[in-house]
């Protein structure tokens, strides 16, 4: 869940960037300029979102004995 | 013979290149004591260094001798580290020094500096080794001691600039005996099971032989070996460990590494903040630029006036319809005229033409043509077709036969 969002945080950036740009490029047609607007605008809403709600997650690996790590509560010591 | 003659450049130019395609001369430790020292107006030192049996000669360029700490003097014993190379002019070769570390430092500094040179020569610290650090980690695993300020810091800093990187701790000791193969192990580790995209590793400052596991050659190589890069965080501001000199990026101390690490919120908030404006701005240019194409648009004939359009097109309608009209009348003109020529000598050879000449053709009862006499009987009834009209005629007599009849 929390790894998606991550991603979709990045991906959302590059997109708003190329967004930004093409339409800095002033030669969008009326149709695809509205529709890459809201497109832009949601997603710096939508990235804003993330920012605002992000809460840090702090764990500790464990070694189980298949090797595997397991998240445990984190307390500095 | 003659071809081994070589001049003196020649032979320089052969020992220098042997001499540095030697790895093992490129970065050397040199223990020695310094004598003839001078410092010339250009900046540039020149020494020799020399044991109980033997002595070399060094130089030691402004930029290197710079960064000296220390003043070195002639009688001091030093540790002399840099590469060797010919100076061809005088066909001699020398220690060209890139540092110099006053002995008594103790047997800690002189194996740093061993190693640090081994290490270079094999091209751990190559910046062309070094991985970029991922844009915005998702997961971070920091391997250092659970307890104390350096992992804390690491949290806290990282919770202030990014809260949306996940910490993955992974406790290991970082002093003593056990501390290398903990942090070699969970480098592995970490790589082995992917459990982060960035790795930070480090411990607060201490005395160099607090530090020491992040100068241990195994920690350096599995620095070097991993996948997942890594910030090496290690002491504080003036402390360099090899760990520094293989990570993919050197933090000064532990708060730093995460400052390296992740981009910030508010920064990130800001920069969202400008495009969207930015987006405005550009979207607001545009419109009032189709705008204005609209207005220029409808200033023009078709729009202002759409009757008076429709009225032209009528007329070029019309006027193409004519032309369309005369081309057809001329072709059918032209067939016309073939087709009266055609039928006049279709005329010419016509078998009534003939037939007013005062010839007759015969037909029998079922309308054959009759072209001979052995077609008839006598009593047979037969068809005349003369120029005006028909007649009928009976057969009284067939003649004998007389083919010569028309000779």
């Amino acid at each position: 869940m929390q790894e998606n969002k991550e991603l979709s945080f990045e991906q959302s950036l590059d997109r708003l960037d190329g967004i930004v740009k093409r339409l800095e490029r002033g030669d969008a047609p009326l149709s695809e300029l509205l529709a890459m607007f809201e497109e832009g605008t949601s997603l710096v809403r939508a990235c804003q979102t993330m920012l605002s709600e992000a809460e840090q997650k702090v764990v500790k690996l464990r070694k189980t004995e298949s090797g595997e790590p397991e998240e445990l509560p984190f307390d500095a010591e | 013979m003659n071809e081994n003659i070589m001049t003196v450049s020649e032979l320089n130019a052969r020992i220098k290149s042997l001499i540095e395609s030697d790895p093992g001369l490129l970065a050397v430790a040199v223990v020695g004591e310094l004598s003839n020292y001078k410092i010339y107006p250009s900046g540039h030192h020149y020494f020799t260094l020399k044991d109980q049996e033997s002595s070399v000669r060094c130089v030691m360029f402004k930029g290197s001798a710079s960064k000296l700490r220390f003043r070195p003097e002639s009688g001091m014993g030093v540790v002399a580290v840099g590469r060797v190379s010919v100076y061809p002019r005088d066909g001699a070769y020398q220690l060209y020094c890139s540092e110099l570390i006053p002995q008594g430092v103790g047997d800690l500094h002189m194996a740093f500096e061993q190693l640090k040179a081994r290490l270079l020569a094999e091209g751990l610290f190559d910046a062309s080794h070094k991985k970029p650090l991922p844009r915005f980690p998702r997961r971070i695993a920091v391997i250092t001691s659970g307890a104390g300020a350096a992992v804390r810091d690491i949290i806290r800093v990282l919770g202030a600039r990014w809260p949306m990187a996940e910490v993955a701790i992974l406790p290991v000791r970082v002093q003593g005996a056990e501390a290398p193969p903990e942090i070699v192990g969970a480098i592995r580790y970490a790589n082995r099971w992917k459990v982060g995209d960035l790795i930070i590793t480090g411990r607060g400052g201490g005395s160099m032989e607090d530090l020491w596991a992040f100068n241990d050659e195994r920690v350096a190589r599995a620095i070097y070996e991993s996948e997942i890069p890594v910030i090496s965080a290690v002491g504080h501001e003036p402390d360099v460990t090899i760990a520094d000199f293989v990570a993919d990026l050197r933090a000064a101390t532990p708060s730093n590494a995460a400052e390296l690490a992740v981009p910030d919120h508010t920064e990130m908030a800001e920069q969202l903040a400008a495009w969207d404006s930015r987006m405005l701005t550009a979207v607001n240019k545009r419109l009032r630029e189709l705008r204005a194409n609209v207005d220029s648009l409808s200033q023009r004939r078709v729009l202002v006036a759409p009757e008076s359009y429709v009225d032209m097109k009528r007329l070029e309608l019309d006027r193409a319809t004519e032309r369309m009209a005369a081309a057809m009348e001329r072709t059918v003109l032209g067939k016309k005229h073939r087709l009266l020529a055609l039928a006049s000598s279709l005329d010419a050879m016509s078998p009534l033409k003939v037939l007013s000449r005062g010839f007759a053709v015969a037909t029998d009862a079922g309308g054959a043509v009759i072209r001979s006499k052995k077609q008839l009987r006598v009593g047979d009834r037969i068809s005349l077709r003369l120029a005006d009209g028909g007649a009928e005629a009976e057969i009284t007599a067939v003649g004998k036969d007389d083919s010569n009849a028309g000779k």
